[in-house]
Parts: structure tokens; sequence; C-alpha cells
């Protein structure tokens, strides 16, 4: 490995940036493969670069066989990240369990009253509106994206964002009814029907949720088994194929 | 993941004092093993370890190999555990098979 991919390499993950390092076997020659483009002697191999996309997108390392040659790709993805929107009583108790099951947690909300470390200790807290959050922090494909507060102006500026962005889970606390009402506002600033299919309202899996305690194991459970079920819908052709 | 970044960390200091540094990499794995197909292990000149390939069992035979692709730059593929009972001998004893790739780095 060339110092100069090392230094790449940290340098992806302080941005949270999914990066593959393709490594050929039989010499140690090199590729840093990016979503956006790649670089080293072996990116000009678009079949080397197609495998570490394909790597990429179900987060696991593998060696491949291309062209006779052996390449490793080793994929490093950020962690998967949990954004919390509200910093209200259910999130007090969905941001630590959250963290147990291995999630970077942030809280945001812009009123100061409830963005505060002693409400949430040792939890990321931001003070700031969602849009202008999530412009500064980047979502990205291994970030969640939960609402809580029950507030169009706070909410809904995070869903529209959130929609046009590739995070693998949304979520948006509120009744049937509530959902319905917030799918019409949205659609006023061009978020289609097809695209408002991907946030989860009412959020959470049908458990008979009540306290905050059990609407997050709600939240939770759905959003481990969303990540799952797209991990494992990923992974099936590529093995079909390989 | 982590465990793979810290790996990085620890050999971009050694590298940026002056060491001399290798990387052995898990790059296959057959049957029950220790560790997950990307785990890593970093080496210096002096043998000092970061990471793990097998989180014990194998990692004496992977610091020797390391030592000598830091002197000759070459890389290595290294075969571990072939049959239960060679994976015995070298410590695999879940009787896993685990393949490892050892660079220098540069």
């Amino acid at each position: 490995m060339k110092i100069e991919t090392l230094a790449a390499l940290q340098d992806a993950r302080a941005k949270r940036r999914a990066v593959t390092l393709a490594t050929r076997l039989g010499d140690a020659a090199e590729a840093l493969i990016y979503k956006d483009g790649a670089t080293g002697p072996l990116a000009s191999d678009p079949a080397i670069v197609a495998a570490a996309h394909g790597a990429m997108a179900i987060g696991r390392s593998e060696t491949v066989e291309i062209g006779g040659q052996k390449i490793f790709l080793n994929v490093y993805v950020p962690p998967p990240r949990l954004i919390i929107v509200g910093a209200v009583h259910i999130a007090q108790t969905l941001a630590p369990m959250a963290a147990m099951l291995e999630f970077d947690v942030t809280v945001v909300d812009p009123r100061g009253a409830w963005a505060t470390s002693q409400r949430f200790p040792g939890v990321k807290v931001i003070q700031d509106w969602a849009d202008e959050a999530f412009q500064a922090m980047g979502l990205d494909v291994s970030t969640a994206v939960v609402t809580l507060t029950h507030d169009p102006k706070l909410d809904d500026p995070a869903l529209e964002s959130a929609l046009k962005s590739d995070v693998f889970y949304i979520g948006a606390l509120g009744s049937r009814r509530t959902h319905a009402k917030r799918k019409e506002r949205l659609a006023e600033v061009g978020i289609t029907d097809e695209m408002f299919a991907r946030v989860h309202g009412p959020v959470g899996l049908n458990i008979g949720a009540k306290s905050p305690a059990e609407i997050a194991v709600s939240i939770l459970g759905q959003i481990v088994e969303v990540r799952a079920r797209r991990i494992e819908a990923l992974s099936a052709p590529k093995v079909a194929a390989a | 993941m982590s465990d793979a970044l810290e790996v990085l960390d620890q050999v971009g200091k050694w590298k940026a004092g002056g060491k001399g540094v290798a990387i052995a990499t898990v790059i296959t794995t057959w049957g029950s093993s220790p560790r997950p197909v990307g785990s890593q292990l970093g080496v210096d000149d002096a043998g000092n370890m970061v990471g793990s390939v097998s989180g014990g069992c194998i990692e004496g035979a992977v610091v020797k190999e390391a030592l000598d692709a830091i002197k000759d730059g070459k890389p290595r593929l290294l075969d571990f555990g072939v049959t239960d009972e060679q994976a015995w001998d070298v410590g695999l004893a879940c009787g896993g098979k685990v393949q490892v790739f050892v660079e220098k780095v540069n």
C-alpha cells in the first residue's frame, strides 16, 4: 500500500465518504474507487471499478478474479448514522438505544431549550435547523433520518432534504392523518408521491408501542430491518453473477 | 471496520516516524474463521503489531512474513489452515481457512 493511499483512506473516513481500495494481489498495484470517481493505476479498468461499486453497495470486502488476475476489494464504508430531528422526549430514549446498536447518533433541533447536552448526555447535539445541519453533515447512503417534532416548520424541511438525498431510511412520527397532510404540504415543494413513498410513516414497526421506550424499539426495529433487507437485496444478484 | 481504520492510523504514525511498515489483510475465508474479510494487522520493522487477522492464532507467522516484506518490498499471499490437521498446527483450532495478503507500505 502506498502511503498516499493510506492518507486518502483516512481522509475518506473523516468526510464519511465510502471508498473501496482495489489491490492486485500479484504486484500490489492499487486503485481507490469512490462512488463518483477513481484514482490509481487500476482505475482505468472498468471491470474493476464496476466490481468495487458492487462491493461498496453492500459494504462487503471480497476477492474477485478479473481478467485472470486476483483483485482484493477492501470496502471502507462509514458506520451507519442516525440523525434524530427533534430533541424531544422520545429522542432521549431513542438516542442511547441507537448508540447501543452502534449507530453514530446526532440529535438536531433549532430550539435552544430542547437541544441541550444536559438532556442528551454523551450524544452529539446540534442546535440548528435540520436542513442547515444536514448540509453541514452531508447525508449519505449509510444514514437514517427520523423526524420527531410533530411541527411542520421543523419536520418538513428535514424530510424535504432527506428525500433529495440517498439516505437508506426516512421515518416521520405522526398519525396517518398527520402523515397524509404532510404528503400534501411536501407535494407543494416538488416532492412527488413516488418520492414521498420512501418516508416510513407512521414511523416504526406496528408493535403497539405506547411509551417512549417502546416507540424507540419500534423505530429501531424498522431501521434494522430496512438496513438488513437492503443489504440482502443488493447481495442476491451479485452472488448469482459471481 | 473501525478496527481496520485504527490500524491505518497507527501505520500512518509509524510511517511518519520513519519506520518500515507492512500491512497484512484477510482477503478470503472459508468455513469458520475468527476474523472477517478485510481485517488488518499492521506490523512495524521492530515487530510491533496493531489490529488482528485471526485473534491471535496465526499472527506469529504473519509477522515473520511482514518483516520479510518490509525488507524485500515484495507482496505475499499466505494460506493458513488448509486441512483441519494443518489448521491445528498453525493455531486455527476452529478448522477454518484463511488467506492473508501481506504488503509493504511505501
